[in-house]
Order: structure tokens, then sequence, then C-alpha cells
């Protein structure tokens, strides 16, 4: 359902975008008769609900149609940029909860003290600031000044892992940092709250040690709802990496569908996009599922 | 009863606590004494805010100790728990006193079974192995009358009623038999029936097993019902304490008599018209901790109140002139502080 309504929306918004998609991959000297030959082979000249029954259709079979541009399937121009984008989002995720869960841990326990109003300073700018923003800082730093890693680029893990890493550290870090510090204020009102609820205070009271007490009964309960909340962050990197993405010259799927959109390649942006959706779909239905099995509430 | 050979389970000796808040120090309990022997039943009683809740959390270390200072002395067994290094206090919380709270559907941990929060409370105090502790802790179900105990410890607190839970917390507070049982408002949630329940299940668990108990309620129905002696608290201190009989027949407090004005009687007679009497109030409102009066701390409320003393004088608690029907002992004096007794 959500999906047809994204895959509507889509369709209709990028119709709407001015630009003929022809004339671009034409350039700037063709004949009227390749332009109509062209508009035709790609069933731009029917009408527009025609076009989406038409792609809608073909979607649901697998099929997300070829690429003006290149004469590619779209749906090899993103499996071919799929790993990439996994791959930075899924290092930001790890990354952001190897930040957020020992900070907002700490910031919790030790409420309004020095280390939780550094957490606080700290996550508030990471909030705050743009990731290409922190991108470029980064580059500037770490590739520039003082030359410790590649600026930009993609390994795959396969072919040389040192360098895959080495690339992976600095969009790693610009996309995950964003991610963490919502994720450590997240953690650290979570285990307030877990520290603060009755069930604690009836451990304390049967007198476990208070590592017991802190694994068993705060850290458990708090982290439970951060499995929904990651589940959310991991959905929004893999669509938001975009920008991080082609300030890193990363080629994943954030830089295809920005191709896409300057060249009005249609079907691989339409494909770009509704891929996002169905990503943000699943996550969430892998999210829900996984919490019905570790929350008792939950499961029937 | 009191058993007079064997010392006080539990001797509190001018227990005070602060509590740090935004608006300034809360006097929240301010030198309270009393004790609890063997098998006996003692019952806190007054209004919300009197500092009930709050002193019994303070013997056990359970308040948060960047916000809380407690002094005093609190001998359980012969030994003070306020001077207790953690470690030690952490070994007498569960076999020297257990604790049950006012509200069974929150103070179980929502995600983990009833068996493993049974099982780490005995594992924590007895080198038991897993098998064993479960065993202990089917049967600890079993007695406090939980319908299939095996079957139970699988279950998670969401699947238990509430008075099915509480029993689960009371199997947790006995687990390690401890020789003092702090029921804070343990049944106050519950509704009657199932109230009843528990406290005759409080009963039998202690003929059985001749623990002391402190009972913290404001149900003077309840306190009836369970106590052996009553300590009435207004404004962090003890205002009046007694036998049952002394305290509910023969109040010598003004507070404790408007408390007890304030139930229905249901051996009134009925007015002509079919009318109950009118139920008195005790007027206002207890004084805020972080402002106590100076003087009685009740005067301000006070409907007798005429002493030149009231508003510039503790009253200290003074054994109250015994009636001729007076057959306790002299080891169970009532008592009451106030300058407007008699």
């Amino acid at each position: 359902m959500v999906l047809a309504g994204v895959s509507v929306l889509v369709f209709s918004l990028i119709h709407l975008v001015k630009g003929d998609p022809v004339r671009r991959a034409l350039g700037t000297r063709y004949s009227q008769e390749a332009y109509d030959a062209l508009r035709a082979r790609n069933g731009l000249d029917l009408p527009l609900v025609e076009q989406y029954f038409t792609w809608a259709g073909r979607a649901l079979t697998g099929d997300l149609g070829v690429s003006f541009r290149s004469g590619e399937p779209v749906t090899t121009l993103i499996a071919e940029r799929l790993p990439a984008t996994l791959t930075l989002a899924l290092a930001a995720i790890v990354l952001a909860l190897l930040i957020a869960v020992p900070l907002g841990t700490i910031s919790a326990l030790r409420p309004r003290s020095v280390v939780d109003r550094i957490a606080t300073v700290i996550s508030q700018f990471g909030i705050s600031v743009p990731d290409f923003w922190l991108a470029i800082v980064l580059i500037l730093v770490f590739a520039g000044t003082l030359g410790w890693l590649p600026s930009g680029g993609y390994v795959p893990l396969t072919e040389n892992p040192v360098e895959w890493a080495q690339r992976l550290i600095l969009p790693a870090i610009a996309t995950g940092v964003v991610s963490g510090s919502v994720l450590t204020r997240f953690v650290r009102s979570s285990v307030l709250e877990a520290l603060g609820s009755d069930h604690v205070r009836t451990a304390q009271a049967k007198g476990l040690p208070t590592r017991q007490v802190f694994t068993w009964h705060v850290l458990r309960n708090a982290l439970l709802p951060l499995v929904t909340v990651t589940g959310v962050q991991l959905a929004y990197l893999l669509s938001g990496v975009v920008v991080v993405e082609i300030v890193f010259s990363w080629p994943g799927l954030g830089q295809l569908a920005l191709q896409a959109v300057e060249a009005r390649d249609y079907p691989v942006l339409q494909g770009a996009v509704l891929l996002f959706a169905l990503v943000f779909l699943v996550i969430n239905l892998l999210v829900d599922l996984l919490y019905t099995r570790i929350d008792p509430r939950i499961r029937q | 009863m009191s058993g007079s050979m064997a010392g006080p389970v539990l001797e509190v000796d001018d227990l005070r606590v602060q509590l740090r808040t935004p608006r300034g120090t809360a006097h929240v309990v301010n030198g309270l004494s009393y004790t609890v022997g063997p098998g006996e039943t003692v019952a806190v009683v007054g209004e919300s805010g009197s500092g009930k809740s709050v002193s019994v959390l303070a013997l056990l270390g359970l308040l948060p100790p960047r916000v809380a200072t407690v002094t005093g002395r609190a001998l359980l067994e012969g030994e003070d728990l306020l001077a207790m290094s953690p470690e030690r206090l952490r070994q007498v919380r569960g076999p020297g006193a257990g604790m049950v709270f006012q509200d069974p559907m929150t103070s179980l941990n929502p995600v983990l079974t009833v068996g493993k929060q049974i099982v780490e409370g005995l594992r924590a105090h007895a080198d038991v192995s897993k098998e064993a502790a479960r065993r202990r802790a089917a049967e600890l179900l079993a007695e406090v009358g939980l319908p299939d105990p095996e079957g139970a410890l699988d279950r998670y607190p969401h699947e238990l009623s509430g008075g099915m839970r509480q029993r689960v917390v009371i199997a947790i507070a006995l687990s390690n038999s401890p020789s003092l049982l702090i029921a804070d408002e343990a049944t106050t949630a519950l509704d009657v029936t199932v109230q009843a329940q528990i406290i005759d299940l409080v009963e039998k668990l202690q003929a059985d097993h001749g623990t002391g108990v402190i009972w913290i309620t404001h149900d003077l129905g309840v306190v009836a019902g369970i106590a052996d002696r009553v300590l009435v608290m207004y404004g962090g201190r003890c205002v009046e304490d007694g036998t049952v009989d002394d305290v509910l027949e023969r109040p010598a407090h003004p507070y404790t008599r408007g408390l007890l004005g304030s139930l229905p009687d249901l051996a009134a007679p009925v007015g002509p018209d079919g009318e109950l009497p009118d139920l008195t109030t005790v007027p206002g409102l207890p004084p805020a901790p972080t402002d106590l009066p100076t003087g009685c701390v009740f005067w301000p409320r006070c409907p007798v109140r005429g002493d030149a003393r009231c508003e510039t004088e503790q009253p200290p608690l003074v054994v109250v002139p015994r009636g001729q029907k007076g057959h306790f002992g002299p080891e169970l004096p009532h008592r009451a502080a106030t300058w407007c007794g008699g």
C-alpha cells in the first residue's frame, strides 16, 4: 500500500520537474526524427497515466526499465551501487552505537556531571552540524593537512581489506556522528528512565550486586527501545547518505540518484527512490519482527 | 506479639532524613524512634508526604545517595544499618530485611520471567545451583499461593494479575527468610478482596517464620486488622504510638483523632431523614517538608490548639495516662506528642 503510494508520488514528482530527458540525452545538436524516435522508444510520448501503469506493472515483476543515459537496466545499476551504500550505512550505524551506548549510559549514571555536560555539548553539536560540512572538515583535516587517510573513493572489501577500511573511516564518521548524537540522547534518557523505575528498587532491595542490577534491570530494559530507534536511523542512513556520498565520491545509491536527477534519467531516479522507500519499509518491518522476539510484552 | 525474651528485630533511634530538592532542603523524617519485636507487626500510618515510605527506604539505603542525607541509628538484629559498608548492606537486603512495594504493576521487571527474578535474589545470597534455586522459587510461589507455581516460573509479570504479581513480590521479599519484612503500602493498589488475601498471607507467613513486620499504610482498616502496634506519623515525626487498641480506641493526639474521625462509622446512628452523619475532615494540608512549622508540627491545622507552647515548642512524646482497662505491660506504653492531649 505504502509502496504503491510512494510509487505514484515519485512518478508524479519526477514528471513535474522541468527539463526534457530526451533533449538531455541527445545533446545540443539533433534532428527532430531522432528526438521523436528516442521519445517513442522510451514511451515518453504516451499519456502520463499510461506511462505510470506501464512502469508500475513492470516494477512489480522486478523490471525497473532501462536508463535513458546508458541503456543499462536500472536493476543492474542499483545492484552495482547497493554494496557501497550498505557498507557505508552499516559502518555508520555501528560507529553511532559505539559512541551512543557508552556515552549515553555514562551521562545517565552521572547526570549533570562534567562528563554528562561534555556529552551533551558534543551530541548537541553532532545533531546540529550538517553532515556535508563535517565531511568537508574531515577531508581537510585528515586527508589534507594530516594526510593520514584518502579523501574519497571506494574499494570493495574483497579486493583490498586495508584500503577498504581506510576509505571507509571518514565517510562513516561523517554520517555516523549525526546518528550517534541522536542515539546518545536517546540512550541517556532511556537509561535515566530505567534507573528511576520501581523494579530497579526491587532489584536493589533483594540484595543484588550493583553490577547485576545495572546489567539486568537497567541496561537491558533501557536498550530494548534502542532497537527501534536504531532501525529508524539505519533506514534514514541508507536513504540519506546522498550528500556525504557525493563529497567522498562514494559510488553508492545517493550518487546514482543525484546523477539521475541531473540527467533527467527518469527510470533510474524512480528506481532509486522506490528502493529507498522499500528499504525504509523493510527495515521497519524487520525492527517490528525483532522487537516481538526480544520484548516479552509484545510476544504472544 | 512481642517476645520479651529475644531482643527487638529492629531498633530505630532518632532517624532523620533530609532530601535536597530544588526548593531547598526537605526535612522529611525528623527524629523517628521505634522498635519492632520478633513476630510483631508495627503499622506506620499517616498521610501522603508524612515521611512513612522515606523512613523505611532510608533504613535499607534505597534513597538516592546524591539527594538524601540519613542520620541516626537503626539496629537490625544489633547491627547498625546506617553505618554499614555498601557491600554489607547488600548482604543484609534480602536475608536481613525483605521489602514489598506499593505497586505490583511496576515493582517487577517487565522483561524478565518471574522465575529469573526470584532465582537471582536467591543466588545473590546463597551459593546454590540454578536448578536448586529454581526448585526453591517454585516452593516459594506455592507458599504464597500462586496456582501452578512451576508454570508461573516461566511467565512474565504482564501475564499475571495485580494480586498474583504482589504474591510474587512477597515471594521475592521472603525468599531469603528475612527477620524483618517491610510492606510499603503493599495492598494499596489492590482491590479489597485481594487486599484481604494478601494480609492473610502475610499474617500466616509471619506466624510460620516469626518475622517482624513494618506495615506502612494510610488505611486504618488495614491497621486494625493486622497490627500489634501503631505509629502515627505527621510531618516526619511520630506524633503518637501505642497498641492498636490504645491508639484506635483512645487516640490522644488531635491529629490521630482527626484521622479516625474521617472514617465512616458503620455503627453510627442514621439521621431522621436517612442521612448519614457527616465525616469530619482535618482542615488544611500537611506541612511542606521544606518549611516545617516551629513548635508542634500539627499546630497550623490543629482544631484544639490553645497551649502557649504549641507554636514555639515541640512537644515530646510522653506516656498518655492510662485508663483502668490498660492490659498491656509497661513495655508497650501509649505515647503522644502534643500539648493538647487528654
